[in-house]
């Protein structure tokens, strides 16, 4: 609870005591995503991210898949996604484990649109991706670790 | 106001599919200038998509989504001619919307 | 284009941190940047800045008030269509061979009476020249899966050739470099980036083929000029002016020797 509290005294606004009582079981996350979810997109470490997006212990599935390239060769931009195979997938999120603020992006997804969704990503170091998703309510995990290299010429 | 994005929507065995880049510098806050002062984080919060004015997609954005931003997603259903509508809006309350007809 | 083995090992050398292993992992280290750079070219951030390009073509302004729609870039006016492919080239109007930036100079001047002068300043990202910036991805977008077909046969070409063949192999600046240094050796690289031979065909058509580009490092769209510009500042020469003729003469260099390759811009690059 303790780093729910802290949040929520940081920031001191709507979004973000929304998104603590999310995180906190109090209401649900769907509903609070109406507002921008403050509490995941500052939350610094992949626990306090996963808290702030409504679960503890997602269970790790094969039918989540993070697709990205084994290697960028730039770190401003890394083409990333998340593509779940699981019935009734809702929501998607891109998390990237060493990034200072781990959620990238999340996606509700209505009935109807495809658990496919591809971005671009910044990412400072070589780090594992997560793709957090939601299926008949309950979530699920999947990883894959892409390195950063060093650029060339003209920084 | 923003400017102008690309949409590009594409209907294909009922799959419509969605390209959309946009134009924002996604400035994470974490960034100094030449004379060492902190640029002010400028970033997406959230977008939506929507067909025919239904909604297919809606995302929230942190600062690690890249400078212009570009998004592929698919929706069942769909024709030729149908209205696909992206809007963002960021921290800052500036926001934009386009939109294309499929293709 | 091939990649030599021995690139292959150090590129790996490079991702592990550690002596060449063999090379079919080697060989994945490769295919990995390969398959990172295929997942960008769908969506390349240029499209938005050739956008606002065909916007400002097509829109009157400058003291005339006037569209730059009849703008003749070699191909006669208001052909934009394949044009950059067959740039640079020489013009009769202005007695002179000209680049596309420069030939767009001209066509600001004349059909809108604008002052160009803050362009030889070359702040790039700003003002006019964001402008220019646009208009030239507007313009290179338009010839994009074109073949480059640059006509040597005119003397001014000739001589411009020579004149930038001069300048490649130039060396000079606190470091004593040429273009030649990073450019005219094959199988050379910068850590992962490949840099091609620009004496050759194929690294000339590699090349200048792919620029001008988006650059994904700083989001920014370079133009030809853009590219060069930074090439000398990398030297540690003083920057040349924007639109001057040793720039004119590097890219009939370039463009010359990569004849017949195909126009693949606006690129995307690292």
């Amino acid at each position: 609870m303790n780093n729910q509290r802290r949040n929520v005294l940081k920031s001191g606004s709507g979004a973000a005591i929304l998104g603590a009582l999310a995180a906190a079981g109090i209401i649900k996350p769907g509903v609070a995503l109406a507002d921008w979810n403050k509490a995941a997109f500052e939350a610094k470490s992949m626990a306090d991210t996963l808290k702030a997006l409504g679960t503890e212990k997602p269970a790790e599935s094969k039918d989540v898949q993070v697709t990205g390239p084994d290697i960028a060769e730039n770190g401003a931009v890394v083409p990333v996604g998340v593509v779940s195979t699981l019935p009734n997938t809702t929501m998607v999120a891109i998390l990237i484990e060493k990034n200072p603020n781990a959620l990238a992006a999340s996606f509700m997804l209505p009935a109807g649109t495809e658990a496919n969704v591809q971005t671009r990503v910044k990412m400072g170091q070589t780090s594992n991706i997560y793709a957090l998703v939601k299926a008949d309510g309950k979530f699920y995990i999947a990883t894959k670790e892409i390195k950063v290299t060093l650029g060339g010429c003209g920084g | 106001m923003g400017k102008p994005m690309k949409i590009r929507a594409s209907a294909k065995d009922g799959v419509t599919e969605v390209k959309v880049l946009i134009s924002h510098d996604m400035e994470t806050g974490q960034r100094k200038d030449a004379n060492g002062a902190v640029i002010p984080a400028l970033f997406i919060t959230e977008m939506s998509a929507t067909h025919n004015g239904k909604t297919v997609l809606s995302g929230e954005f942190g600062t690690a989504i890249s400078k212009n931003p570009y998004l592929a997603f698919k929706f069942k259903g769909g024709a030729a001619g149908d209205k696909v509508a992206v809007s963002w809006k960021d921290n800052k309350g500036d926001s934009r919307t386009d939109e294309v007809a499929i293709g | 284009m091939p990649i030599p083995q021995k690139l292959k090992t150090l590129v790996l050398a490079t991702v592990v941190g550690m002596t060449p292993l063999a090379a079919t992992a080697a060989d994945s280290a490769i295919d990995a940047i390969n398959a990172y750079r295929e997942l960008l070219a769908d969506g390349n951030p240029s499209e938005l800045v050739a956008a606002q390009g065909e916007e400002l073509w097509k829109t009157p302004r400058g003291p005339k008030n006037a569209t730059l729609e009849q703008c003749d870039l070699g191909l006669g006016p208001g052909v934009v269509k394949g044009a950059s492919a067959q740039l640079p080239r020489y013009f009769k109007d202005t007695g002179r061979v000209q680049d596309l930036e420069t030939r767009l100079m001209t066509c600001l001047q004349t059909l809108q009476g604008v002052d160009t002068k803050e362009l030889n300043k070359a702040r790039f990202g700003k003002g006019l020249m964001e402008e220019m910036e646009s208009l030239v991805a507007y313009v290179v977008t338009e010839s994009k899966g074109q073949k480059i077909k640059v006509d040597m046969r005119h003397p001014e070409m000739k001589k411009m050739y020579a004149l930038g063949k001069t300048a490649f192999f130039y060396r000079g600046g606190s470091m004593d470099f040429s273009c030649a240094t990073c450019h005219g050796e094959s199988g050379k690289r910068i850590r992962l980036q490949e840099l091609p031979d620009l004496r050759t065909h194929e690294g000339a058509a590699a090349g200048w083929g792919s620029w001008p580009a988006y650059r994904v490092s700083n989001g920014q769209f370079w133009t030809m000029q853009h590219r060069l510009n930074d090439c000398y500042r990398q030297q540690r020469f003083p920057e040349p002016i924007y639109g001057s003729d040793v720039t004119i003469a590097l890219s009939v260099y370039l463009a010359a020797n990569g004849n017949g390759g195909t126009v693949m811009t606006p690129g995307i690059k690292r």
